[in-house]
């Protein structure tokens, strides 16, 4: 792994120009006092080693795979360098396969094995030429450095100011993650809206996605229209939703207000562990156990149920969201202020007329604002409805039946191998633009009431 | 009317009428403690059948039924024509093991008809002959010998020994049939069929039989994609977490930094996968599948819970350490490495370690960048293909055979035990630690 | 108009100087720390009692202890014997939420719950049953702000929030809101320390106005307050009472030393 070992050594060289840096400034404190601490001119020093390699590495590990792939395209015969975008990439996959995992494929043609030997040849050189120049940037780095080191050098200003801009470079990630959630959404969402019109998509009846197998052939069989996914995500938020809020609720009110010490120490962990649990194992829990059971449920009040229902999978997502809800709601109820207790016990209420009367109604707005980041935790739950709600669109509100959701559908469409330029796989992003949309409402909106909320009683 | 004095009738609150209107009062509470009582009643029963269903599933699959057979290694089933050709590697590895295995069920069960060969050839695995292969390519002596070994037995029978396969069942409702089961009471009387613990389902590789799975590709996953998240949300957190709190100005950006971490954390996990998918993998051209996509990808995800952990312990740090420092002529930064990091650490750890075992329960996002994928070598570094356990368990939970149920469940036993270590270990740090200013 | 044969059935027992409240021998822990030692009091009926003493003297434990609001806090333990017209208020068998039906309490901070004004006086009637009909409950909150000399000010916006109103405004609105149970005895503590002089001179002229109708006990800080509304004070120190008498003797004539310091000013 060159580039483990290469990192390694760069390491090395940063911790290196900190003892070269301070062993610089303590021989030329012979000539002067020295402004900062010995230590800040080693500092200096590694960051001058450290700060302009890094950046190095990430400018060419970003750009290198492109420039790669740029000169193989390049290199192949200019009858395939002309097909289209969609088979291009076929070609280089192969390409790839055969270059980086050995594979060797049986029809390949005397051009792709050649792109193959192109691409290992041109990945083996930029490998050393970065491993020259980031050595080369480093050693340039500390010599620089060491230039500037003189006894009357404020080595302690630069270092803060230094490290005062590596913090702000590190908050800064937060925001470029979200950048890049938008941006590459938008952009993949905006190629498949070049194909199917966001009306079809937003108002379409029809959900059925399949690979065109000719680029002018979209819309043939396939059908892009998202309400099913829609409808699928609303009856299993509903029902996880009928489940979690008074459950979560009624456990947050009874363990504050009720609870007997020993019980409390029981539930409390339990909730809690309620929350630790993957969501892949109440999936499990849910197509194993959950939904064979509502099957069997079915015929005994009159109905037919199939293995896979909303309900199953929407109940077992309601029992996911408890703690949630229920850490929510105590951290809510708690924040209403003991005096409007008092105010009521002092009237004579009881404790429930207490809860109901005065501080539901006062938690109101927290608790609104709880279950709108609940909803929003339901509709982008994944695992629990990949593993037991259905694949099937059907536009339905009847939670016996099987219903798909938005998460259902970007999973199964992006999992395993893809084309990268189908109307099928770009549907996946649109589906994920209009999940991170609604959540990012719902978390905007919901955040916003919890402010106002946390200030009105502080 | 204006001098009517409706206060002061002290049977106002104690006659009858008060007093049934009181009683009813006092149902209407036990009603709504009931409620309350329910509600945690039934969150702590579904928790309790969740663990039930897993447990009771799972602990079988630490065994793994073996039957004991003697097999003739047969020098005439290896390629080659001198005794030194035929010990060469090359020859083990492709010599005819499974023939001499079933040579060897044929030797033991004469009787029964060639028609039924398969059924009995199928009482022991797939696996069988790579474990006659294993054992004679340690040792090639025994070519030409014969040698008694238990070799694992199918996951039907296993199934079938576990009490899984009910016996009694019609036989096209069951997977083996009344032969085999013949077969199975046979090998039990005469003590030639056991279970044994199961050390190939920790660390041995993955398999599509159920009884020779292993999800040692899956930890090892794990941790390389755990390594890679820590590596990177760690630092960028701590220092993030640090500008914030102790440097930020209050201004539009600040705020804009802060609303956006929040926002961050309640954005749903599989558009992290998206992101790693679009990004990552097409853009800059990351390894697919690799632990080294996957845990950027987690590092992302993790990143807001752990800003906001490591914030809240650096607010807990009481100002006068900071005027205290600073007075004594420390620089800001001094003050903070030298006193608020190291005081807020313990918390800061506390937070990270959560954040680490909500990472490692995570799913949807890694399946997006290919950790899904079949793999079947062991990866020695972040960039190898690899899966993790949540996604293994996913995989395992779709395939049909009744055996995969057991090996889900347990392994979902390996995955609680692995959160039940990290929490536990967080509780210790948060009580050994804890401070009161 | 049950209500007014009800009212006439309770004006028997108005007896000058009766006591009210009695607590004999009240004792009170917070855990191990003792609060209260051995309290001996008379609450008579239709006064105002003033309880005065320095901070943490006990005199709004005592008062909680009066409509056991004690009882919510954990560790607190109260022993001996508190009489409401003669029936022992922490006996089993009397109810602690009908007991807060007949003892109201008004609070330091006014903490109007954030419902209109209507609603917040309309809750404790509510809960209690004591209005069959809209109309009864209408005249519930109209009599109860009447009383409490706020009717004029806020009839106009009955519905809008409670929290809305001035300090003053919220306390009184807080008496309506005790009144408006027709309590026996109104404890309140300590009312007017988070408002102005203007606003407590009304909650003072209030508090005399009421003392025709209602039992008041009533912890306060100021001793002019004390000597302004009450008819009789105790005196509290260190747990102990001290002193009780009639507000003229307690400041004119004190018989302990230490009422004397208190009031004089020494410490406090």
């Amino acid at each position: 792994m060159p580039l483990l070992f290469l990192t390694l050594v760069l390491l090395g060289l940063t911790v290196l120009a900190y003892y070269l840096g301070r062993s610089q400034a303590l021989g030329a404190s012979a000539t002067g006092r020295l402004h900062s601490l010995p230590s800040y001119y080693g500092y200096y020093a590694a960051l001058w080693c450290g700060l302009p390699v890094v950046m190095l590495l990430f400018a060419w590990l970003t750009l290198e795979p492109r420039i790669v792939i740029g000169l193989v395209v390049n290199s192949l015969p200019p009858e395939q360098q002309n097909l289209p975008q969609a088979q291009l990439d076929l070609i280089l996959t192969e390409v790839r396969n055969i270059a980086f995992r050995s594979m060797t494929m049986a029809n390949a043609s005397p051009a792709v094995l050649a792109a193959a030997e192109n691409l290992k040849r041109l990945t083996t050189l930029a490998n050393w030429a970065l491993t020259v120049l980031a050595l080369v940037v480093a050693i340039l780095g500390i010599l620089y450095a060491r230039s500037r080191i003189r006894p009357d050098f404020r080595a302690r200003n630069t270092v803060e100011i230094a490290v005062e801009w590596i913090l702000i470079g590190c908050s800064t990630i937060a925001v470029l993650t979200t950048a890049g959630i938008v941006l590459s959404l938008l952009f993949e969402a905006a190629s498949f809206f070049f194909r199917i019109s966001p009306i079809e998509f937003l108002f379409g009846l029809k959900w059925s996605p399949q690979d065109a197998i000719r680029a002018d052939q979209v819309g043939g069989s396939s059908a892009f229209g998202a309400v099913p996914l829609f409808t699928g995500t609303l009856v299993i938020t509903v029902i996880a939703m009928a489940v979690a809020v008074p459950v979560g609720l009624m456990s947050a009110i009874y363990l504050a207000d009720y609870a007997p010490k020993g019980l409390r120490d029981v539930a409390k962990p339990a909730l809690e562990v309620i929350a630790g649990i993957p969501t892949v194992v109440f999936g499990f829990f849910a197509a194993l156990t959950v939904a064979p059971f509502i099957r069997d449920l079915g015929p005994l009040v009159g109905l037919e149920i199939g293995a896979q229902s909303a309900l199953a999978a929407g109940i077992v997502m309601g029992v996911m969201i408890i703690p949630f809800v229920s850490s929510l709601a105590d951290d809510v109820i708690n924040a209403v202020p003991q005096s409007l207790r008092d105010g009521s016990a002092g009237l004579g209420a009881t404790k429930s007329e207490t809860i109901k009367q005065v501080i539901l109604p006062a938690a109101l707005p927290g608790i609104v604002a709880a279950v709108m980041l609940a909803i929003s935790k339901a509709i982008g739950e994944t695992m629990i409805v990949v593993m037991a709600a259905g694949l099937a669109a059907n536009l339905t509100l009847n939670p016996f039946e099987n219903v798909t959701t938005v998460t259902v559908q970007i999973a199964t469409l992006l999992v395993g191998d893809q084309e990268f330029d189908s109307a099928k796989t770009l549907s996946a992003f649109a589906l994920g633009l209009v999940l991170f949309f609604v959540t990012l409402c719902l978390n905007i909106i919901a955040l916003r009431v919890v402010n106002k909320y946390r200030e009105r009683y502080d | 009317m204006t001098d009517m004095t409706i206060s002061t009738a002290s049977d106002l609150h104690t006659s009858g009428a008060a007093q049934a209107r009181l009683k009813a009062r006092y149902a209407r509470e036990a009603r709504f403690k009931a409620y309350g009582l329910v509600a945690i009643g039934f969150a702590v029963t579904a928790l309790v059948f969740l663990l039930w269903t897993i447990v009771s599933n799972g602990y079988t699959a630490f065994m793994q039924t073996s039957i004991r057979i003697e097999v003739m290694i047969d020098a005439e089933r290896i390629e080659g024509t001198t005794p030194a050709e035929k010990r060469s590697d090359l020859a083990l590895r492709t010599a005819d093991w499974r023939g001499m295995v079933n040579a060897s069920l044929a030797a033991k069960f004469p009787d029964v008809p060639r028609s039924d060969r398969r059924f009995v050839n199928d009482m022991v695995s797939q696996g069988a002959g790579t474990q006659v292969r294993d054992l004679v390519l340690s040792n090639p002596n025994l070519i030409g010998q014969s040698v008694t070994l238990w070799v694992l037995a199918h996951s039907n029978v296993d199934m079938l020994h576990k009490g899984f396969i009910e016996r009694d069942a019609p036989p096209n409702r069951r997977p083996v049939n009344d032969r085999q089961i013949a077969l199975y009471d046979q090998l039990v009387k005469e003590g030639s069929l056991e279970a044994k613990f199961n050390f190939r389902f920790l660390v041995g590789a993955n398999s599509a039989s159920p009884e020779l799975a292993g999800m040692w590709v899956a930890i090892v996953g794990s941790f390389w994609t755990l390594v890679i998240c820590l590596a990177i949300a760690f630092p960028l957190g701590v220092l993030t977490a640090v500008w914030l709190e102790e440097f930020a100005p209050r201004n539009k950006w600040t705020d804009l930094i802060e609303v956006n971490i929040n926002n961050l954390a309640a954005v749903p996990s599989i558009v992290f996968g998206l992101l790693g998918l679009a990004v990552f993998l097409n853009f800059f051209g990351m390894p697919r599948s690799s632990p080294f996509a996957g845990g950027i990808v987690l590092a992302l995800m993790s990143l807001p819970i752990m800003i906001i952990a490591a914030r809240a312990s650096l607010r807990a740090v009481p100002p006068s350490i900071r005027q205290a420092a600073i007075g004594l002529g420390a620089s800001k930064l001094q003050a903070i490495t030298h006193h608020v990091v190291p005081l807020a650490m313990p918390g800061i750890l506390t937070g990270t370690i959560l954040a680490m075992a909500h990472a490692l329960g995570e799913s949807a996002p890694l399946m997006l960048v290919g950790m899904n994928a079949f793999v079947v070598d062991v990866p020695t570094g972040p960039l190898d293909a690899a899966t993790v356990l949540p996604v293994q368990v996913f995989r395992w939970a779709g395939q049909p055979e009744r055996g995969f149920v057991e090996k889900t469940s347990a392994a979902i036993m390996v995955l609680l035990v692995f959160l039940l270590f990290m929490n536990a270990a967080a509780i210790y740090l948060r009580k050994k630690f804890e401070r009161r200013w | 108009m049950e209500i007014k044969t009800k009212v006439a059935a309770g004006q028997v027992s108005q007896a000058d100087g009766k006591a009210k409240m009695a607590a004999r021998g009240v004792d009170m822990y917070y855990g191990e720390k003792k609060a209260l030692k051995s309290i001996d009091l008379d609450i008579r009926e239709r006064e105002v009692t003033a309880l005065i003493g320095p901070s943490g003297c006990g005199k709004s434990t005592f008062l909680r202890c009066l409509n056991r609001m004690n009882d919510v806090i954990e560790g607190a333990k109260v022993q001996g014997d508190i009489r409401l017209d003669g029936q022992n208020i922490y006996d089993q068998a009397i109810d602690v939420v009908q007991l807060r039906a007949r003892v109201g309490m008004v609070f330091q901070k006014p903490n109007p719950f954030p419902k209109s004004i209507y609603e917040n006086v309309a809750y404790g009637p509510k809960i209690h049953g004591l209005a069959r009909t809209r109309e009864e409950l209408d005249r519930i909150v109209e009599t109860s702000l009447t009383k409490a000399g706020l009717w004029e000010e806020v009839k106009a916006r009955l519905q809008e929030t409670g929290t809305g109103l001035s300090g003053g405004q919220q306390q009184r609105l807080c008496i309506a809101r005790a009144i408006a149970v027709s309590p026996e005895v109104i404890l309140m503590d300590e009312p007017c320390s988070a408002l102005d002089p203007i606003a407590t001179a009304k909650i003072e002229e209030l508090i005399d106005e009421l003392r025709s109708n209602y039992t008041i006990v009533i912890v306060t800080h100021s001793m002019q307050q004390a000597a302004r509304v009450s008819q009789r004070t105790a005196f509290f120190h260190l747990g102990e009472l001290v002193e009780v008498g009639d507000t003229a003797q307690i400041f004119t004539n004190p018989k302990d030393d230490r009422t004397q310091g208190y009031i004089t000013g020494r410490f406090g």
